[in-house]
This record gives structure tokens, sequence and C-alpha cells, in this order.
């Protein structure tokens, strides 16, 4: 966190001076870890099993928060006799079709009922709900990021024992799944000594309960993994047990790569959801609205109203042409007909159905896994645009790529039209920030931009407009939804720069915010209507324009206010600085404890109080028994926090909504020197990777298999304080360039003088997709480890280099490989196997030779790491 | 504006200024003057981001001095130099931090533990010290008192400023500093050092370096008030078992009179490069000059004896 986020890590340094102990879990030493109060070098790729041998620890040590847990969670449900678990099956779940590398997931549900997932697969029940055949593509394609809201649909009533000790309640199945998590199996597995990991054991659950909470931060370092989705899902169980969602100085924070990713998500740059986490129309056979939504909303829970959300968001998008007579317009909504993630758009390039790219602020030539079929990727577009601050490697591959070097491509022959238009930073445009705690900031321009340079604002609503223009003629029915688009922001100039007809920002914040039929600016999404009667384009986001006022741009200094702050920015949803904070009082509405209050419920005035907008309905007393066909919010009882989840629990067992599993299992990465010790089962057998294999992206042998010992070595890439990314912000500017001017690797002294690696000296870092060069910096902050016995090392490599810029250097992704997550399609760029080697690397063909040698040793084919 | 005015012409003050706690804007001409200014660096807090380097060249319009991997640490930028006057040194240790137990006890009472102040980066018998250096803007000025040209100044703030408008370039304030920070820009010859952001000083702002600090490493303010603060820091860290946690340049009566830029440290000066007993160069000046009259009067003296004594021959 003080490497990538070092501005954030001030409010860890202030915990920390208030006596906060910091643990930090990490692979390398890195700052983070110089001001951590225990630092535990582990295994990369191994966080699964090092969490749930904490959940292990808890379990079988009692020391699990029981009154939250038995009230606030599915610890108790009872589960259908059908689910079989990893315990039965050597390390798969019940459901597996090998042949289809899916999971099945109707096994995994709750005794005599469907459920419906809060966020992630919805679409997974559509077939059960309106009936038909689902395709496998459609299946596969997947509901994206699971973060922010969702909602969740069951039917039926939940078989619930309280007692937790029915052998088939979740919280029985829970202990039985991580019983053979114990800390000699955990240290053998992760290589952290059984002493540290108690330690660590023992001041989480002593820093938790209703006296005291823990939070968990995590970044790309959990979620880059084929399990990557399951490695947030444990810490989630972890915290839930102890009682630490929904409270004062608990939760799950995720550090976001760039500033508003979480912004992007909400409102998604993802091909899988619409904005507010609404999920994408799949291409089912005459889908309606109705259908859509009864297809993908529960009838209990927030999401009920997901009519509501959606007709309001197409308001917002086609106005005055949105009516109840077309569906308000539903069928000018793409539709999706398989997976459209970054890699299989990749893949769509090289197969030619692709043919247009636009890259806005991203450097896949350098930053994606395996940059070289991004690169072939692009070569095989018809036309690229990029918009970046400088002349990044992916807009001008065409001219120096290594491709180029060793004579793959000629320039000549590519035909892809490159446009580069430079793009306007920050600091030169009016916009909002969402941080991670869900809270938009805005921000005002403090300069005009430089030259040519224009804000992606100008770009977007200009491009627009230019194409309406074009086809303001046509008769074509295809063109209907973008001539009926209501594209009308109104623009501004400065007097400095007259030209420039910048759209304002704040005309798009209000319609996010949306409006009532009188053109009002709406308050709240408890607002909005199915009958069009309401504009919102972002349900989640209503409210942060009321009263017209942008409440982002609010900066009132902390001391002026309670510790809540909330009138800093402006918070999703309705301005809630910490979500499901009913949870901070028991099920009666009092605090659990005083020094950890945060909302309770005031029996005199009848309605729910506290420091924070109470994230439940403000009259709803805790002791509501909702009628037997209650729909929507009014079927949550006063004791059921998780007011997006259609039973009001939180999710120890997730009987829907995930692609791999209903509990994280510790699985090796696609490549790992090392065996999986828990079971039989070495790899997540529905990581995504069938669509993937391609002759550039060979995987390696792992654990015992023969070839293995041709990659002894776990890497694993990331990012250091002085640049960013994949360094288009950082590696162009001299101030930044001279901090890191050189692509290096990190090993330790041991593992440099096992491979006679010269301190400052090159080494040469292999995989079956790519060699790269890099200097070599020694240092004791690589820890060598003790895994199954043997010696382990790390090569660490950060990955901002690239040719172009001041700083400069071979990218770490030209050694990466495109199995995903099969939740998120993430790529699995933070543990794999290498060998490394003394000095430089063979330049032009002879360096895809070395890689073809390693391939031929290792004994590489098509099939190699593709096994269930 | 710099106040030349009451610079050009006043050489060194050498009656008996420079040893001890003085005040050296009274010194330097400003009777009437505000509160001395100065850096309190925290060490123990910071996180090595190196955004104090980069604001500082981003503010002050220095140049990018190299683009070298030098392989010490994660430190590219060197030391300090004409084009780096905040610099982040990073030494690794094999050294545990203290008397804090790093190990498991597994009675012990992890909550009354965690209400102590803690430690910096308990990690067993490893540590990653950083540490953010600068000019020290001394009591006694050394590049000051040997400036010819009074390019060298003391501001109304008791900080030392080089105007860049007026240096020559003749290079005497170089081996002049304890520390070695002031330097010469190859390129043009001219000595360019901290200004403790003078511009932004006297608009009441605080110095760019201070002002992006993250976890407030780099505290900026009434030079008594850092030292308030400094002296409570460290006596929490002592109190938390850090035993080798030390001020540096904190003491008016050390060499150079205290520094105006003085830190925390958790080794000894040398781990980081500093020098442990800094002395103000010029400092033995006034009895050099008394050395000096004794040995001319003696030259003189022998000179007129052996004149009489030639005379008697």
């Amino acid at each position: 966190m003080a490497e990538c986020h070092p501005v954030g890590f001030q409010w860890v340094m202030e915990a920390k001076a208030r006596g906060a102990k910091v643990i930090h879990v990490d692979p390398r030493f890195t700052r983070t870890s110089a001001l951590a109060d225990i630092h535990v070098p582990l295994r990369a790729g191994t966080d699964i099993a090092f969490l749930g041998g904490i959940v292990n620890y808890v379990l079988a040590n009692d020391k699990y928060f029981r009154d939250y847990v038995v009230a606030y969670t599915n610890a108790g449900t009872i589960l259908a006799e059908d689910f079989q678990d990893t315990e039965d099956l050597a390390g798969v779940f019940s459901g597996l079709d090998p042949d289809e590398r899916t999971y099945d997931f109707h096994t995994w549900q709750y005794e005599g009922m469907e459920v419906q997932a809060a966020s992630g697969h919805r679409d997974q029940e559509y077939q059960d709900k309106v009936g038909g055949k689902n395709g496998k593509g459609v299946r596969q394609s997947g509901r994206g990021e699971s973060h922010g809201s969702g909602g969740v649909g069951i039917s039926g009533v939940p078989q619930v024992d309280p007692t937790l000790e029915h052998p088939r309640c979740i919280f029985q199945v829970l202990k039985r799944h991580y019983a053979r998590y114990t800390p000699e199996m955990v240290s053998d597995i992760t290589g952290v000594p059984v002493d540290t990991f108690l330690q660590v054991c023992e001041l989480l659950s002593e820093n938790s309960g209703r006296e005291r909470t823990s939070s968990f931060v995590y970044s790309v370092g959990w979620t880059q993994h084929t399990v990557g989705v399951q490695y947030i899902r444990t810490a989630a169980i972890l915290q839930q047990l102890l009682g630490n969602i929904g409270r004062p100085g608990g939760g799950i924070m995720a550090l976001r790569g760039h500033a508003s990713i979480q912004g992007s998500t909400d409102i998604p740059t993802l091909f899988n959801l619409l904005p507010g986490y609404i999920p994408m129309p799949h291409a089912h056979s005459h889908e309606d609205l109705d259908s859509f939504i009864q297809g993908e909303s529960p009838k209990k829970s927030y999401w009920a109203e997901m009519r509501a959300y959606t007709v309001s968001l197409l308001k917002a998008w086609w106005g005055p042409a949105a009516t109840p007579d077309n569906d308000f317009c539903f069928d000018y909504l793409p539709r999706l007909t398989g997976s459209h993630s970054t890699y299989e758009t990749v893949m769509a390039q090289l197969a030619g159905d692709c043919k247009g790219y636009f890259l806005m602020g991203e450097n896949p030539a350098i930053g994606s896994a395996n940059a070289k079929m991004q690169r072939l990727g692009m070569a095989n577009l018809e036309w690229l645009v990029v918009r970046d601050f400088s002349l990044i490697e992916s807009a001008t591959w065409w001219k120096d790529s290594p491709e180029i070097e060793s004579g793959e491509l000629t320039t000549e022959d590519i035909g892809t039209e490159v446009f580069f238009l430079p793009a306007a930073a920050h600091t030169e445009k009016d916009g909002s920030f969402t941080n991670t705690q869900r809270m938009l900031q805005w921000h005002h321009q403090a300069v005009e931009p430089d030259g040519d340079a224009r804000s992606d604002l100008w770009f977007t609503f200009h491009l627009g407009r230019i194409i309406r223009e074009k086809l303001e003629s046509s008769t074509d029915e295809m063109d209907r939804p973008i001539l009926d688009l209501t594209w009308d922001y109104p623009t501004k100039s400065s007097p400095a720069r007259p030209e420039i007809a910048e759209p304002e920002a704040e005309a798009v914040l209000a319609e996010i915010n949306g409006w009532d039929a009188e053109g009002g600016p709406l308050s709240s999404y408890e607002q909005l209507n199915e009958d069009g009667s309401t504009v919102c384009g972002c349900w989640i986001y209503c409210g942060v324009y009321s009263n017209g006022i942008n409440q982002a741009a609010r900066r009132k200094p902390g001391i002026q206010q309670n510790w809540v702050a909330k009138e800093w920015g402006w918070a999703w949803p309705a301005n809630r600085r910490i979500l499901y904070n009913r949870a901070s009082a028991d099920p009666d509405g009092k605090p659990w404890s005083e020094r950890k209050a945060l909302v309770w419920w005031d029996e005199d005035k009848a309605r729910w109080t506290g420091h924070d907008t109470p994230d439940f309905s403000a009259t709803k007393s805790p002791h509501y028994v909702p009628p037997t066909n209650a729909t929507g919010a009014e079927a949550l009882a006063g004791i059921d926090p998780f007011v997006m989840q259609a039973d009001g629990k939180s999710w120890l067992f997730v009987p829907a909504g995930l692609t791999d599993g209903p509990l994280p299992t510790h699985y090796e990465p696609q490549e790992s020197p090392v065996p999986n010790l828990l079971y039989r089962q070495q790899r997540n057998p529905v990581r995504q990777i069938t669509t993937m294999v391609h002759r550039n992206d060979r995987f390696q042998p792992s654990g015992d298999e023969p070839g293995a010992a041709v990659f002894p070595y776990v890497c694993s890439t990331y990012r250091i304080a002085e640049h960013h990314t994949a360094g288009g912000m950082s590696r162009f500017l001299p101030y930044l360039a001279e901090l890191a001017p050189e692509f290096f690797c990190e090993v330790s002294p041991e593992l440099a003088a096992e491979r006679g690696l010269e301190h400052t000296g090159w080494a040469t870092v292999i995989t079956a997709r790519g060699a790269i060069e890099a200097r070599v910096l020694v240092t004791e902050r690589m820890t060598p480890m003790t895994v199954h016995g043997r010696r382990l090392h790390h090569v660490g490599l950060p990955y901002h280099w690239g040719n172009n810029g001041l700083a400069t250097g071979d990218p770490a992704n030209e050694l990466t490989h495109l199995s995903l997550d099969p939740n998120v399609h993430i790529q699995e760029v933070k543990a794999l196997a290498c060998d490394i080697q003394p000095g430089r690397r063979p330049r032009g063909r002879a360096r895809d030779e070395l890689v073809e040698q390693y391939q031929r040793r290792a004994g590489i084919t098509e099939q190699t790491g593709t096994e269930v | 504006m710099a106040p030349v005015d009451i610079q050009i012409g006043r050489g060194p003050n050498l009656d008996g200024a420079l040893l001890g706690d003085t005040d050296p804007a009274t010194q330097g001409g400003y009777p009437d003057h505000p509160p001395r200014m100065g850096f309190f660096t925290d060490t123990s807090v910071c996180i090595g981001c190196k955004a104090c380097e980069v604001a500082c060249k981003t503010w002050n319009a220095i140049p990018e001095d190299g683009l070298v991997f030098t392989g010490m640490s994660m430190d590219n930028s060197q030391g300090l130099g004409a084009s780096t006057w905040r610099h982040v040194a990073f030494i690794e240790q094999r050294k545990p931090v203290a008397a804090q137990d790093p190990g498991v006890v597994h009675d012990q009472n992890v909550l009354e533990l965690a209400g102590n102040p803690t430690a910096p980066g308990t990690n067993g018998d490893f540590r990653w010290l950083m540490a953010s250096d600068v000019c020290k803007h001394c009591t006694h000025a050394a590049c000051l008192d040997v400036c010819p040209t009074g390019s060298l100044f003391r501001t109304e703030f008791g900080t030392v400023v080089v105007q860049e408008d007026i240096c020559n370039g003749c290079g005497y304030c170089i081996p002049a500093c304890p520390y070695g920070v002031i330097d010469q820009r190859k390129e043009d010859g001219r000595a360019w050092k901290c200004t403790l952001c003078y511009d932004r000083l006297s608009v009441g702002q605080e110095p760019a370096c201070a002002k992006a600090c993250p976890t407030d490493s780099i505290q900026f303010g009434p030079l008594d008030e850092l030292r308030e603060r400094a002296d409570a820091r460290l006596a929490r860290l002592h109190e938390a078992g850090v035993a080798d946690a030390r001020l540096y340049g904190r003491d008016p009566q050390d060499g150079v009179g205290g520094d105006g830029a003085f830190f925390l440290l958790l080794d000894e000066p040398e781990v980081y490069g500093l020098p442990p007993d800094p002395v103000v160069t010029t400092r033995d000046l006034p009895s050099m000059w008394k050395h000096v009259t004794v040995a001319a009067a003696t030259l003189v003296g022998g000179a007129l004896a052996a004149f009489v004594a030639g005379r008697r021959l």
C-alpha cells in the first residue's frame, strides 16, 4: 500500500500512531513492510491456504463472534442433500462438468429453495426462471465485476438451525471444509513459519469482536490469479466470522490500480454491466424488458426494484424516444453473445472479428498479460485509436516492437491505421473520482490542456456529435439507437482557448443523478419509478446532485463535523459511509459496544439514528417480521442488515453467483513449481483457458510433472512507488524517470549465488512465452522460503517499463500468460514460474529461439497445463 | 524578493556568533523578524515514496540530473546535489528494531500491546530505513560566511538561501559546508541548494516537500515548536523500546549551533550518510586570525630583531 498508494497510506500511519497493529502479508519486503509491525512473507499464489488456515483457527478455537454470525450470516442455513464438498471429491465440488470445464451450481443450493446471485453470475438462473435452453457461450460470458452492490433472488424460505449444529448447516460445512488447513499444512504450502502464522491468527482474532474491529486491505496481489475472486471471498468469510463487516474499523478495502477504478465499475467500462451493476442483457431469444427483469432480479431486497432502475436509465439515455410502448428502448441495448473481456477481444482481433479498437489511457502492449499477443492482435486491426499523454508503446508497436526486430512483423505489411490523439490530464478538466469507499470527490480544472490535448469527455461527446450528424438523414433502423440518444450536453469555452467546446461535466453528473417528471433533481433512488416518469443515469449515484447542488464537490473540513465526515464529498448509496451498517448494532438495535457504536435504533423516536446514515429502512423496527407474501425491501426482517441480499444475510457459503465453487479452496496457480498439498486437484478446474490456447501462449508443466524443473522459480509482477502501471504517466516524465530509470528484477542473495547473478549486472528471465532482460537488484528484501520441504525463491518483476520514454526496459508482461479467473476474466500475473540466468538476452530471432529451446526442454505441447 | 540590500557588502560576522545558540535572523540584520522556521524530518514514519524529491524539483524547476540505475536499494538519485535538494536514502539492514520482541509470545496481552505506541518496522532481524535529507540551514552557516558576493544570505526566517542571479560560481561555499550539501552545477558553475522554498514562505505557504509528504515525515514550522514536537516523539519511541532513536541537528550547542532542518534517526548518523559531529568550518576563523596576528607580530618582531641584530653586525 505504501508502494502503490502512498497518499492513502497516511491513514494507516495515523491508525498506527493510535495503536493499530499493521500486519503485512507479501512475498516481498516492500515499503509497506518497512512500516508494518509484522511482515509475513508468503509464497506468491498461496493466500487461500493462508487465509483458510486462519478460518480454521477461528472455528477450531471458538474465536468467532457467535452472536453476529448467528444473526447476520447464513451460517445456520441448511444446504440441500446433494451438495458435495472438495472433501468428498478430492478437491472439486459437486456439479463439475470436466468436458465443458464448468460447474452446474444447482447442487450448491439451500435446502428446498433456489437462490439467485447478489451479483456476479446472475444469468446462471435465467433459464430456470424464464425457461428455454441456454447456450454455453452465453453461460460463460459472465456477470463480471462482483464488487459494488448486487441483488439476490430467493424463492421459498430457508431452513435455519440457529444452534449451528445441523450437519448440513453452512457453519458445519465450513468447519469440515477448512479442517485440513492446519497451521502445519499452511506453513508447508505458504512457506510461512508456524509461529508467525499463529501470531497473525492471534492478533487478528483478539482484535475482533464486540469491542474491536480489524480491516483487510488488498490490491491486485489478490485479484490477479486464476482463483482471484475466491481470494477475496476467503477474506470475506473471515471478516464475517469475526464480525468485521458493517462496523467502523472493519471491512475489506480493495485498493484500485488507478484513480476512480471504482467509478469505472459503478458506471462501467466493463462489457457485462450497465450503470449501477444492472446486468447487461444476454442474447436470449425474444428477451424483452419484462423477461429481462424477471430473469435477473429477485423478489426480495432493494434489487426487487430493478425495473425502476432500468427504466430510469433507459430514459436517461433515450429520453422522449423511450416510451412504455417500445419497452423504453430496451431493444436498443446491445446483447452479449459470450464473454467479451479484454483477452477475448484480443483473440477476436487475431481471428479478424474485431476490427477497431479504442485505447483510452491504457497501454496493453506493456501492461496486459502476454504483451506479444496484445501487439499481434492490434496488428490485425483495421484501425486503432490511442488516447494518452505520451506516445506509449501501444501507439508505436508497428515500428519498434520486438516483433518488428525479429522480423515476425514488418511495418509495410501491417494494415492497421493508427490514430494518436493526445489526452488531457485530470488537472486539465473537471470531473469526479470515486474511491474504494464509494466516495465521489469532484475535481476542478486547474489549467487549460496544452496543444491538441483534450479531455475524454470532449472526445467522446464530439465523436458522438459528429457521428450523429453524419447519420442524420439515415432511415436505417440500425441507426436509431444513436440518433435517439439524448446527446445535448451544454459546452463551455475559456477565453484562453475559445476553440475548445468542452462539455459541462456537471451536466453529465446532473443526468447521472437524475430528475423527476417536472425536471427537478432527485435526491434518492427510492424515488425512481418504473413508469418512465423519472430519469436517472445510475441509480446508485442518485442523490449526488440533490437539490441541484454538486454534493461530490463538498469539502467541509473534518474538524468541523463528526468523525464520519458526511459532508466531505458524497458516497453512494445515499451518502452512507459504511455499507450494511445495520450490522454495527445487535439484533435488538443496540450498538454491539459503545466503543464501536455507529447506528442504532432509537426506541422513543421509533427510527434508526447514529453517526452515519443508516443503511436500513429508517423506521423499520429491529423486531419487524415481514408478512409471508412481502416483496422487495418489505420482505427483509428487522434483523436483516444485508439489504441487497434476498435473505438479508451475508454469505459464508455462496449458493449462486460464482462459477468456480461456493467455498474458496486452495489451488496452485496455473504454473507452479509446487504440487497442491491439500488435494489431488492441482489447479482451479474451471479456470478460463480453453478459448485462449494459442501458439504464442503456451503453458508450463507444474509441480511433479516432468519438465516442471525447467522453470524452478516463482515470479510475480508488481508496481513500485516510482512509476505508475504501464508507465504512460511516469516513464515520460523526467522527475519520475530518474527515480527508477531502468527495468530491474529483485532477487535474494541466495538466488543470486545459485544462478551467478551479479548485483547491477544483467539477467535474462525466461518463461514459455518470452525472454526478457533486466538489471539485477540483489536484496535481502527478497526472502527465500521453505515450501514443501524444499528451498524456494521468488524473482520480483516490476512491470512498468517498455521501449519508449525516458526510463526504459523490457516489459515483464512478455512472460505472462492468458489463464484467467473464470468469474471476472482477470489474468494470473501475480504468480507464475520462470527461470533466470545471468547476462543479457539474445536479440531478434535468437530471442524467440531461446524461448523455443526452453519449451522443448520442458516438453511443452499444446496440451501442457490445460488439464482440468 | 530577497532582501539583497541588507546583505551586500556585509562580510561574515565574526563577533563571537560562530558558536552556540544564537538567533540567526537577528544576527543577519533583521531586528524585527518572524519566528525561525525549519524542518523536522521524522524518518521513523518515512515511507520512501520520494514525493518530496519530486515536489521539490517541480516547484523549483530543477533539471533532471541523471538516469542512473545505482543498485543502492531503491535510491537512484544518490545524494543531495546541485540538482537534488531533497534526497531519500534507503538503508537495508540486518538489524532488529530495538527492544520490541518480534517473536511469538502466546500468553501476551495483544490488546494491551496494541494500545502502546508502535515501533517502526519490527520485522525480525531485518529493517529498511528511509530518510529524506535536505540542507540543514545551520545556525552558523559556513557557506554563508565564505560567500564573497553576498549571493548566499540569511533570510528573515533564519534560513540560508543562495541567489542564482548573484552567485558568480567561485565555489568557496562547496568545501565550506560541513554536510556536503551545497553543490555546483557543471553546466553553469553556479552553486545551488534548498532554499526552504523562500518564495513559498514569503507568501505564507509551507515548502513543497513538506506539503507533498503523505505521512508527515517532513514537518515544517517554527523551529521552537518543531523541537518540542521532536522531543515528545523521541520520548514516545524510547518508551516503546526503540532505544536507537535519536535526534540529529536538534542541539543548539552542537558544532553548527543546531540545524534549522533537523532529523529523528533510528541509527547512527553515518548509516544515513550524515557526518556524526559536524562543525561549522569557519568556527576557528577568529582564533585563526588571532594566531595570524600573533604569527605576523612574531614575524615582524623577528624581522625587526634580525634587522637590529644585522645593524649591530
